[in-house]
């Protein structure tokens, strides 16, 4: 998390650690468990109102900024989020929000609905393997007279249960279409996944021959890569921003247990053994806020090098956040792999924000590619 | 000073855009390898510290030295803001790489913070000229982590004081000035209590610089003998017998290494040692569209990125007082482990070059040696272990360490059996 924040983004952090604290702590995650949506939507409206879906939403259409860039303000939310593992279509729910400010579609009506959050959106990019690697879309999107139809199967769709509205990412010949989709649409089938995260729920939603009119596209068929690659940087500096608040959660719980826990007569904390890996752990942390926040400013910015601290941040806070939330199990011993412990909250959501939207591994082949660009001789 | 009298930023980029184009030329990245590598020959090596110095002097002609030193002592009075704008400037040119550390930081450092008056002005103005070249005079041969384990010995007579030891891991004494020295004066005090800190000019009857020849080759690293090296006394900084008060602040400033807003480094640097581009290694390599050197290539550039926004963070910490001032360890620890990490990297993209290669190999040629002094940067400016230990103790407060040298006089203090009296 930044350094330093306006009053008003103080202000906003606190306001929202006290409603996670209030309808989310960690008794009502552990109830939520086998809950099929993974919260309730009064928590969810309870957010919206204190604007956790506002933020990427232009003044003109409800929405509004606390300081300069609502995605800063926003990826504060997503860091408490990741501190207190809380449940949540917040990602997805922005991007498609953020896409119908900017774009204008559908006029007033459903974002009116995500605003007040009587109403909720899902993003449908990710598709099954083998076509399962960062950024490969194949879901067909044709067109037919004033129709659309779409045909394909996307998954992990997150909180595909009980999204009003489906945000399709799909392909007309060479270009992305994206189509907006009633979640009740006729040949839309949602089939529940499992998942490694306690309350965020995810589903695959087969698009079998769903015919649409050409008006729920959004923008023009086959037109759709330059909005979908905005999308895609929303959503990575929010998840990285999430992905830090859990390895952050993780950290200090670990740090206090090396204090309270005694073996042979002395707290942990006072191996060296131990010390020193508290020290690469702290180091990685700090290097995971520091990217993390680097990245969010400069897509908030409109930054040339937006993707490569996007990239930098996901491949660098998906592999050493893993290091540490797992030595932070280690270091607790067996109570660390039990449910019963709090840790494996946090493990959790880092787990699972590390594999979407492009593993580590995708994410280092994307660095070569904008490495190798700049350095080729002009 | 009030605000008015502060350029403002943009102001102050154009007037250092303007002199860098103007001025200097671009960076070869070969000036940068420094000691880590061995293929310059003296003269070479000292045609380009002469090369430094003028850069240097230019810099502080154009008003563009020592943007965050006082007015008073030669500098511009300007913030980190300033520098940094001039590090953005500089990038992808030639800078006075060997005069930032340690000459400027920690060394001219802690003259600001502890000099007097008269060393002051007598030190930093030429300092920023590129006169004075500094070295520190901290680590000794039995002992490089335990600095205030100290044996030179510093004798008061008269108005002088008699020094006699000897100091070790000086990069490049053999072309410097003057050395910023940690010297005993009270054997009957627990370690700590009995330091004085002195400066001296390198040049000197009864110090003797001696080069060290690395494992490849290189010999830019020095142990000084002194022996009989007589101070005045009013080159002493800070007060006898107080030298940790100075030595603490010293290794301070050593871990803030390009942190600081006391030194001038081009923003895109690669601080992960070598400024070895990974592509350029995978071209040579004829590599570029394996996946996994992809992935290789990608990582590196990943640290890069890390490091350079780590050291933001924690610059920008520190300054505004969200993090304490030890948390520079955070960052001395992340380079270095990643500049090793950067050495295996390109080592292990060069295959078999990295055994045996030719003057034809291009960025290939040196990853074999590069990669055998892998932990120089997990060593130099203090061990990555003793960050560790700043961390956990001083950053998150856990219990320090057991010793064998506290509440003792330092002459009861064991000592390794090579420099038992």
């Amino acid at each position: 998390m930044l350094l330093t924040l306006s009053s008003d983004q103080e202000l906003f952090s606190e306001t929202t650690v006290k409603l996670l604290d209030e309808l989310v702590p960690v008794s009502e995650l552990r109830r939520l468990r086998d809950d099929p949506m993974g919260f309730d939507r009064d928590y969810w409206r309870r957010g919206a109102e204190l604007g956790w879906t506002s933020l990427l939403v232009g003044e003109d259409r409800g929405g509004g900024s606390i300081g300069d860039h609502g995605l800063v303000d926003l990826a504060l939310v997503a860091y408490e989020f990741g501190r207190h593992a809380a449940p949540g279509p917040l990602v997805v729910t922005n991007v498609v929000a953020a896409t119908l400010s900017e774009t204008g579609h559908g006029g007033d009506q459903p974002i009116e609905g995500l605003l007040s959050g009587t109403e909720m959106a899902t993003w449908c990019l990710g598709e099954a393997p083998p076509n399962d690697r960062f950024g490969n879309v194949t879901l067909e999107v044709r067109e037919e007279g004033d129709d659309v139809v779409l045909n394909g199967v996307k998954r992990p769709v997150e909180s595909a249960v009980g999204a009003d509205h489906l945000l399709v990412t799909g392909r007309t010949g060479p270009g992305l279409t994206q189509v907006l989709v009633p979640a009740g649409a006729a040949g839309v089938s949602v089939a529940p996944m499992h998942s490694v995260d306690m309350t965020r729920r995810f589903a695959v939603v087969t698009f079998d021959d769903v015919r649409l009119p050409a008006t729920a596209v959004i923008g023009d068929a086959g037109a759709a890569d330059e909005q979908v690659d905005r999308q895609l940087e929303r959503a990575v500096a929010l998840l990285n921003a999430e992905a830090v608040g859990a390895m952050q959660a993780a950290f200090d719980m670990t740090v206090e247990w090396a204090f309270d826990r005694y073996s042979f007569g002395r707290p942990l904390a006072s191996y060296q053994e131990l010390k020193h890996r508290f020290a690469d752990m702290k180091t990685w942390l700090e290097a995971g806020h520091a990217v993390s926040d680097a990245a969010t400013g400069a897509v908030a910015g409109g930054s040339s090098d937006a993707w490569e601290l996007l990239s930098t941040a996901k491949a660098f806070i998906g592999d050493y956040g893993s290091e540490l939330l797992h030595d932070c199990v280690q270091i607790h011993g067996g109570i660390g792999v039990t449910f019963e412990h709090d840790l494996h909250l946090y493990l959790r959501r880092h787990t699972l924000d590390r594999a979407l939207y492009g593993t580590p591994a995708d994410h280092r082949q994307r660095l070569a590619d904008i490495t190798e660009i700049q350095e080729r001789p002009a | 000073m009030t605000t008015q009298d502060v350029e403002d930023i943009s102001t102050f980029r154009d007037r250092a855009r303007a002199f860098v184009r103007g001025n200097l030329r671009p960076a070869d990245s070969n000036q940068l390898v420094g000691p880590l590598r061995n293929e310059r020959s003296d003269d070479e090596e000292l045609a380009v510290v002469a090369r430094e110095r003028e850069v240097q002097r230019m810099l502080f002609d154009a008003g563009l030295a020592g943007i965050c030193f006082p007015r008073e002592y030669g500098g511009q009075g300007l913030t980190p803001e300033h520098q940094r704008a001039l590090n953005e400037e500089l990038d992808g040119y030639e800078y006075p790489s060997r005069i930032q550390a340690p000459t400027l930081s920690p060394c001219a450092a802690v003259l600001l913070d502890f000099g007097t008056e008269e060393q002051k002005l007598r030190h930093l103005p030429a300092i920023l000229k590129g006169e004075e070249i500094w070295m520190q005079f901290l680590s000794e041969p039995s002992g490089g982590s335990d600095v205030a384990g100290a044996l030179t010995s510093a004798v008061r007579d008269g108005e002088e004081w008699v020094l006699n030891g000897s100091k070790i891991w000086t990069t490049g004494a053999w072309w410097s000035d003057w050395g910023l020295c940690l010297a005993r004066t009270n054997w009957d005090v627990p370690k700590h209590r009995g330091l004085t800190v002195f400066i001296l000019p390198i040049r000197q009857p009864g110090l003797d610089v001696h080069r060290i020849e690395m494992l490849n080759g290189s010999k830019e690293f020095c142990q000084e003998f002194m022996t009989d090296v007589r101070v005045p006394d009013s080159d002493r900084v800070g007060d006898i017998d107080d030298g940790w008060t100075v030595g603490t602040r010293w290794m301070f400033h050593e871990r803030m290494l390009t942190n600081s807003p006391l030194v001038t480094v081009p923003a895109g640097t690669t601080h992960g040692g070598g400024a070895t581009p990974m592509a350029a290694v995978a071209r040579d390599a004829g590599r570029g569209d394996d996946p996994y050197v992809r992935d290789l290539v990608g990582e590196a550039r990943m640290l890069e990125i890390v490091d350079r926004e780590l050291r933001r963070r924690i610059g920008e910490g520190i300054a505004t007082g969200a993090m304490p001032d030890q948390s520079a360890a955070i960052g001395r620890l992340f380079v270095g482990v990643t500049a090793a990490r950067m050495r295996t990297i390109a080592f292990e993209i060069a295959g078999a070059a990295g055994a045996a290669w030719t003057d034809d190999d291009g960025e290939l040629a040196f990853s074999g040696s590069d990669f055998l002094m892998r932990q120089v940067s997990c060593i130099g400016g203090g061990t990555t272990e003793m960050a560790r230990n700043v961390i956990s103790e001083r950053v998150l407060g856990m219990p320090r360490e057991r010793s064998q040298d506290r509440d003792v006089a330092f002459r009861d203090v064991p000592r390794s059996a090579s420099s038992r009296p």
